[in-house]
């Protein structure tokens, strides 16, 4: 415990678990790897061959690895909501939803802090903050949402069970051309959700000098002790 | 009018035709319908005794170029299926009757074939201003059809206007032309395009008369047999597409390599038809080999999914050289822009903050040195 002579002391506070990490990462490396591949199958790059077609595959190896890799991405998201049951407190999936008081009162004094840059009066939660909790809410939908009209997409290339259990999206959302229309439309979420979350985590610790940063690393982060105190 | 209650066979051979003749209709029938070889016996069976069925077609808001598909159908021959094999009691194109007539013929054929007959309706029907926008014989499009479909044995929607309302059904949509699967309660059996191929129709018709009830559909309506694959999966130029190599311009080297279409904007990758396995005009071309990229005819509200020469539609609101990845790049870069912005606010106003942070870092490293 590191005590500075104005006399604020910090504590270590284990925050994320291992599979909350393990989950992240994963997640974002995925993300990452959708987000290139899905631009090139969308726009593919002029290439000239001085070869025969048939000795090229770069096309469809790119697809190959979005695909792959729209697996891991689904069932990774699959594992980490299951962990939203199972988890610490800080896992548990009533951190993303606002039902009390206490959380939107937090969203709109983290608004004040991220928008209007006001100071930081009350505390904000050593876990997801309410507005960041809400934030990841939205975006687990849009994974959703990505997750099925992709597998939607595939359905018509694949004879597997499973992604024939997203056959119905098709002709519920109008025909392949308008889930293809929505699925890229839905890459410049991602684009940028990954913007301005890592400028968002930046700037917390900058201004809170918590370790946001680097808890999702270690799992650790800090809290004032005056806050053990009071409880 | 003609007879009704005749086979085909019966009218083959009042006509003169052989038995071998007949039995390579049969099969040639059979072969568009998509029925495997070991049911050849059923098409025969089916075109010895079943009754030639009425056929009553409709046209509403159409261009007739289903109809102009239809007679081009390469086998069986147009004058064989059209003219003697169905037998077409109404249909203003090709018959011969005109105003009271025609009209009479048609009344005729819905009350003396009730439950039997086969009802083709071609265009979609408006609904605006009580159908004011195509009225037959002094009667609104919707009353027709919804008098017609009462009792039809069966409802084909031919093309798209009819399957999913088409050039007429796009956007601002004036006549607010409605597709039929969505006025009558029957099933519809949905065989769009803009036309359809001749022979899908014909091979629906088949299947229809061989089998005595619609072919198995798809989640729009659509029979499985010939739009159960993409164009894309189908096309000769798939290999090029794995490849990665697509034709970037309109007349450049790839293109006259007959490279893969998919950056000209064609929809294969999106399109449920046969074009790619049955071709057109007696199986002499389609679209994309005729170097055109697909404009996915057969699929719904095809004309709102413009530009076709871009592999991404544009934006309603946004003009029309906004595709989702100009968006989407406008918001990234607003989102670079705002935080940038935001770093050096934040900064500025929470210098003392900042510099409170920095004070105790000093004097926590100061207390190891004087205290430890």
């Amino acid at each position: 415990m590191a005590t500075t002579s104005t006399g604020v002391a910090y504590r270590r506070v284990y925050v994320w678990q291992l599979p909350v990490r393990f989950y992240h990462w994963l997640n974002a490396l995925c993300v990452a790897v959708l987000i290139v591949t899905g631009y090139l199958i969308g726009n593919p790059l002029a290439i000239s061959y001085s070869t025969e077609a048939y000795q090229q595959y770069w096309f469809g190896t790119v697809r190959f690895v979005h695909f792959v890799a729209a697996f891991i991405f689904f069932f990774n998201f699959m594992v980490r909501i299951y962990w939203g049951f199972v988890g610490n407190q800080y896992a548990r999936w009533e951190n993303f939803i606002p039902f009390r008081k206490a959380q939107w009162r937090e969203i709109l004094e983290v608004l004040k802090v991220d928008v209007l840059q006001a100071k930081i009066k009350g505390l904000i939660s050593i876990g997801h903050n309410a507005l960041a909790g809400v934030t990841y809410f939205l975006s687990f939908l849009a994974f959703l949402f990505q997750s099925l009209t992709g597998f939607a997409l595939y359905s018509s290339m694949s004879d597997s069970f499973f992604p024939r259990l997203f056959a119905w999206i098709v002709p519920l959302m109008g025909g392949d051309f308008a889930v293809r229309q929505w699925h890229h439309l839905f890459l410049w979420f991602f684009v940028v959700f990954i913007i301005v979350h890592m400028y968002l985590v930046f700037y917390h610790d900058y201004i809170e000098g918590r370790g946001t940063t680097s808890s999702m690393v270690g799992g650790w982060k800090f809290e004032r002790e005056d806050v053990f105190r009071e409880q | 009018m003609p007879d009704c209650n005749a086979t085909i066979w019966q009218t083959m051979q009042a006509k003169g035709y052989t038995r071998r003749e007949f039995l390579r209709f049969c099969s040639f029938a059979a072969g568009l319908a998509g029925i495997e070889a070991t049911g050849l016996a059923r098409v025969v069976h089916a075109f010895e005794k079943k009754p030639r069925p009425a056929v009553v077609w409709l046209h509403f808001q159409e261009c007739t170029c289903c109809s102009e598909s239809f007679i081009r159908s390469s086998h069986p021959l147009v004058a064989d299926i059209v003219l003697d094999k169905l037998s077409l009691d109404y249909t203003e194109t090709l018959q011969a009757a005109a105003g009271h007539q025609a009209e009479k013929c048609l009344h005729d054929t819905i009350t003396n074939y009730a439950g039997q007959y086969i009802l083709l309706v071609e265009g979609s029907v408006p609904m605006k201003d009580d159908g004011v926008y195509c009225m037959i014989g002094g009667r609104a499009a919707e009353d027709i059809l919804l008098e017609c479909a009462k009792e039809a044995a069966a409802v084909i929607a031919w093309g798209s206007c009819a399957s999913n309302g088409c050039i007429q059904g796009a956007k601002p949509n004036p006549t607010n032309a409605t597709p039929i699967h969505k006025i009558i309660s029957k099933p519809v059996i949905n065989v769009p395009g803009c036309p359809p191929i001749a022979d899908v129709m014909t091979g629906v018709v088949t299947h229809l008369l061989v089998y005595g009830r619609a072919p198995a559909l798809d989640g729009q309506g659509r029979p499985r047999e010939f739009y159960g694959r993409r164009v894309h999966d189908t096309c000769y130029r798939r290999p090029y597409y794995d490849a990665g190599l697509f034709v970037e311009r309109w007349d450049d080297e790839k293109a006259r390599k007959g490279y893969c279409l998919y950056k000209m904007g064609c929809r294969g990758p999106v399109t449920y038809n046969a074009c790619s396995v049955t071709r057109w005009n007696n199986g002499v071309s389609y679209p994309i080999q005729s170097g055109h990229g697909c404009i996915g005819c057969s699929e719904n509200g095809f004309w709102d999914n413009g530009p076709f020469y871009r592999h991404l539609a544009s934006f309603p609101g946004f003009g029309i050289e906004s595709t989702a990845d100009t968006i989407g790049t406008v918001v990234g870069v607003a989102a670079a822009a705002g935080v940038t912005a935001h770093a050096i606010v934040t900064n500025i106003r929470k210098r003392q903050l900042i510099s409170e942070h920095m004070e105790e870092s000093v004097t926590d490293r100061k207390a190891k040195g004087g205290e430890r």
